[in-house]
């Protein structure tokens, strides 16, 4: 019966969704800002990827706001995780020599990656975020594979507020220097180059550190306490 | 065969959206909800990348010389989308951990059996 009235209440909303997209073609060419972003991205950010430039510059503001979000969810997550008791499956088995030895080999080079997936984030596909979460997944291998070794989460907590705080001493410089928040105030130097683009990876770099941090903190909240 | 090829993306799209509403629709798990509440997540993410799809169009990244701004898809939704992923990471652990609190309290995960709310 129940599923009866999902499937009857689905069929009413699909109706009229495909009512909606019924006029609006799909991969046909729209002219709107993004149009305007392709065409005079390079020139005004110095960002050679346009979501990058996009991300970080003309809507920096927003980026800053979800940033925000993140932080919120990793701290609520903390906060309810807090008063559960940590279990007492203490003694795990250790993991065997191959388990442990193959993931101390990858876990630098994970973290390489995703360091150089912030990093040329204004030129490659990739950037703070991407790059965040491949960093999370090398400490995700190092919790599953290695139990014994465990990071201090002090430490994640003090990475994420560090990148946080970057991001927005470098909107309130803009704000001094030009008087436009998160304005792109060094220059921007030759485009498809590491050291161009301004701003724009200074504040990449700080966001990659603090996704990374927080979905490692995320992670380790979740497989300690539970 | 014609409407296949001109709202594939939108059935893939809005099918995802509709099994993850069913799911939380007709599902009495908790941790079955919040696996809906993901698909859901990813439908969504889907329906903004292909609002911003161009037929032969190319990624918005000057990478070599010689690519026109004009065969360029919109970087706007895709901007958006990037964000959303790792926030949708963010708030699915958050559900979980709120899962975790709620298994300890009632002892049980089926929302049926949790007194204090009617489904």
């Amino acid at each position: 019966m129940r599923n009866l009235i999902g499937i009857v209440l689905i069929l009413i909303v699909a109706s009229g969704v495909f009512l909606c997209l019924d006029n609006i073609p799909f991969g046909a060419s729209r002219e709107n800002v993004g149009d305007f972003y392709n065409s005079s991205g390079v020139k005004q950010t110095g960002a050679v990827n346009m979501v990058t430039s996009v991300v970080l510059n003309y809507r920096g503001f927003d980026t800053l706001g979800e940033v925000t979000i993140l932080f919120i969810a990793s701290l609520g997550l903390g906060a309810v995780l807090s008063t559960v008791k940590t279990s007492s499956r203490e003694e795990t088995t250790p993991s065997s020599l191959i388990l442990s030895t193959g993931c101390r080999f990858l876990f630098p080079f994970i973290l390489l990656f995703g360091t150089y997936t912030f990093l040329h984030g204004h030129l490659t596909p990739g950037g703070g975020f991407q790059g965040g979460a491949i960093i999370a997944s090398g400490f995700l291998l190092r919790y599953l594979g290695c139990p014994a070794k465990r990071t201090n989460p002090s430490l994640f907590v003090a990475l994420e507020s560090t990148g946080g705080l970057v991001f927005t001493l470098i909107g309130l410089l803009g704000l001094t220097l030009s008087g436009f928040f998160l304005f792109n105030f060094l220059p921007k130097g030759e485009a498809n180059t590491l050291f161009s683009a301004g701003i724009i990876p200074v504040i990449y770099i700080a966001i990659g550190f603090k996704v990374g941090a927080e979905l490692a903190g995320i992670i380790d909240g979740l497989i300690v306490k539970s | 065969m014609n409407f296949l090829n001109s709202y594939i993306f939108y059935i893939g799209a809005f099918g995802l959206i509709f099994i993850g509403i069913y799911i939380l629709l007709t599902r009495k798990n908790l941790i079955k909800m919040i696996i809906g509440l993901s698909i859901i997540d990813t439908g969504v993410n889907l329906l903004l990348i292909c609002m911003g799809f161009l037929k032969k169009g190319t990624a918005p990244i000057f990478s070599r010389p010689g690519i026109k701004p004009e065969n360029m898809v919109d970087p706007t939704p895709q901007a958006l989308v990037l964000t959303a992923i790792v926030i949708g990471v963010a708030v699915l652990a958050m559900a979980l951990s709120l899962a975790i609190r709620l298994y300890q309290h009632y002892g049980t995960l089926d929302m049926r059996k949790i007194k204090e709310q009617k489904w």
